[in-house]
């Protein structure tokens, strides 16, 4: 029972990684093709793609997206999640179900409804477009996690900073914020990692200056090339780099 | 820093629930007033109206003199002292306790100051530097005391403060706020649902029952001389015998008593029944007794009302003899009538 156990969870990670476990051995590629056989190994496709301008402006691009992107995501998730906790309204119910509600619509939808939107009041497709459309796809997730968050303890504390004498922001700032800081970052990492590999909404909202995404998109289309494996296992290294900081720092201090 | 508080006709309905009805209070400048009663009896919804956290449905809250039935928490003269301590875990005790000063715009150093001595006056001084989650619960009670006096309230409300620590805490904890609010002066008012803490610290104690006072009085008031049924049996147990008058004599099941009272219910605490009293209540019979330390607790049967059970707590050292036959004494007694009014 014990080793079928362990078979199991072998074909589990298997199933899970392999595809990425061949990515990035066949980055390694010394040819032409990022197929079967492997050749041996090269690190040239990387020094080829660190060189490429268009590709590294993408890379650019992409990290100011997720970074400002996420940064507002959760201050607009922060501040609804605080306002929902502290005052029952008519309709906070549904209030809730409504900020929730773009997580449940696929992100072909939303980018086609931004990219009309956008087109009525004037705002072309560019980086500015994207990030708006990273904010109103993580916004709903960063205030789940907010929300969630806030529980009685909290509550109390804000209470208690009202009746010490803060004002409304002093005590969001004061108290709120870092009371919620392990819950804020989570949030905001998920949703930087998100940004960082969101490619339908980046595609339809961007023309001139793209992210890493779209640009490795294009690079597909000319056919496949162990520099475009190169990318992906960068881009890859980046999002496990932000999961095993979250990991380490935020995840181990809350299960303390 | 200290004021009076004056409640006139509040009246609180959540909803279709009916949770203060008609409440008028008045509490002198630097008193200690306990908010007795059983839980949903609103005592906690008008200390909330106090502290600002929940407006009124109807009646006015005036402390020092202003009324402030329609001002925030941030702007009265009181703070709270949470039952659940509501500490910053992310601040350490200084920065805790300093919290309200630095709201009000007081300097890093004289908020520090002043911090530290608030610190010392609950003995914490030593742990300032520490985060509320290195210390226990008896300690953060104190520190939550400590930052809701940093800021010179006039008022300082405590809302079941004492509810989760052992008895020993407890006991030790209530003597300490008793000595704390002589020395600041700041009238309390304190939530609780025990009568002995209430006894124990209040100069004056609230009985609240289902949103209205029953009875408000000094502590030997609402215990010896309780105006309503239900705040005598919320004191404390009770031996209620039903009386009616007759000539110049009281008649009860017992047989007739040497009392002129009148007509109702005959309330002796358990302690006020004994082998010698100021009249007799006839002959009864031993039932039961149980060793409570301080004292035996007995139950009688009497031997003209064998229906009835007196409890009886007789001094240690008083041995009686289950089956025994003793005539019993009673003294202090109430009248209350039937109704509890």
């Amino acid at each position: 029972m014990r080793t079928l156990s362990w078979v199991y969870l072998g074909a589990i990670f298997t199933f899970i990684l392999l595809p990425v476990v061949v990515l990035v051995i066949f980055s390694f590629q010394d040819g032409r093709l990022p197929v079967p056989p492997f050749k041996g190994a090269t690190l040239k496709w990387y020094a080829k793609i660190l060189a490429d301008r268009d590709l590294m402006e993408a890379l650019v691009n992409s990290l100011m997206v997720a970074v400002l992107s996420s940064l507002v995501a959760v201050t607009l998730g922060f501040l609804a999640a605080s306002g929902l906790a502290r005052t029952v309204l008519p309709g906070s119910a549904l209030m809730r179900g409504l900020l929730i509600a773009p997580m449940t619509v696929s992100y072909l939808i939303i980018g086609l409804g931004l990219l009309q939107m956008f087109n009525q009041v004037g705002i072309r497709p560019s980086l500015l477009a994207t990030g708006i459309g990273h904010v109103v796809i993580n916004l709903p997730l960063c205030f789940a996690i907010v929300y969630a968050a806030i529980g009685e303890h909290q509550k109390s504390a804000l209470q208690a900073a009202r009746d010490l004498g803060a004002r409304e922001w002093q005590v969001l700032w004061h108290i709120a914020a870092p009371m919620l800081a392990p819950s804020l970052a989570a949030a905001f990492f998920l949703s930087f990692t998100f940004s960082w590999d969101e490619f339908i909404i980046a595609f339809l909202l961007t023309r001139f200056d793209v992210t890493l995404p779209v640009e490795i998109w294009s690079m597909l289309r000319s056919g496949l090339s162990p520099a475009t494996n190169a990318v992906g296992s960068l881009v890859f290294l980046v999002s496990v780099a932000v999961v095993v900081t979250l990991e380490l720092t935020l995840f181990r201090k809350g299960s303390k | 820093m200290t004021a009076e508080v004056q409640i006139r006709s509040v009246s609180h309905r959540f909803q279709s629930f009916t949770a203060l009805e008609g409440i008028d209070l008045e509490i002198a400048a630097g008193e200690f007033i306990v908010l007795l009663g059983p839980s949903g009896c609103g005592k906690t919804t008008l200390l909330s109206i106090i502290g600002g956290f929940l407006t009124p449905s109807e009646g006015e809250i005036v402390i020092g003199g202003r009324d402030m039935t329609r001002v925030a928490p941030k702007d009265r003269p009181t703070t709270t002292m949470f039952q659940d301590y509501a500490l910053f875990p992310h601040m350490n005790l200084r920065d805790n306790v300093a919290f309200g000063l630095r709201m009000r715009g007081v300097g890093r150093k004289a908020r520090h100051d002043r911090a530290l001595e608030m610190l010392e006056m609950v003995g914490l001084s030593a742990f300032a530097a520490r985060k509320p989650h290195a210390l226990s619960g008896g300690q953060r009670q104190r520190v939550a005391l400590a930052r809701a006096l940093a800021v010179e309230p006039d008022v300082l409300l405590l809302d079941e403060p004492l509810g989760a620590l052992d008895l020993k805490l407890r006991r030790q904890m209530q003597d300490e706020l008793k000595n704390i609010q002589r020395k600041v002066g700041t009238t309390f008012i304190h939530v609780t649902h025990d009568q002995e803490e209430a006894m124990a610290i209040a100069d004056r104690i609230v009985v609240m029952n289902r949103g209205h006072i029953e009875h408000f009085g000094t502590p030997e008031d609402v215990y010896l001389r309780p105006r309503t049924l239900f705040s005598a049996d919320f004191m404390g147990e009770m031996n209620r015998i039903p009386v009616r008058r007759d000539g110049g004599n009281s008649v009860s099941p017992l047989g007739p008593l040497p009392l002129d009272l009148g007509e109702g219910l005959l309330c002796l605490r358990p302690e006020n029944i004994g082998f010698e009293g100021s009249f007799s209540l006839g002959r009864a019979r031993l039932q039961e007794a149980a060793f409570f330390g301080t004292h035996h607790r007995c139950h009688f049967v009497p031997l003209n009302a064998p229906d009835l059970t007196l409890t009886v707590n007789l001094p240690q050292g008083a041995h009686p003899a289950p089956g025994a036959e003793v005539e019993l004494f009673g003294r202090d007694p109430v009248l209350l009538s039937e109704d509890g009014r």
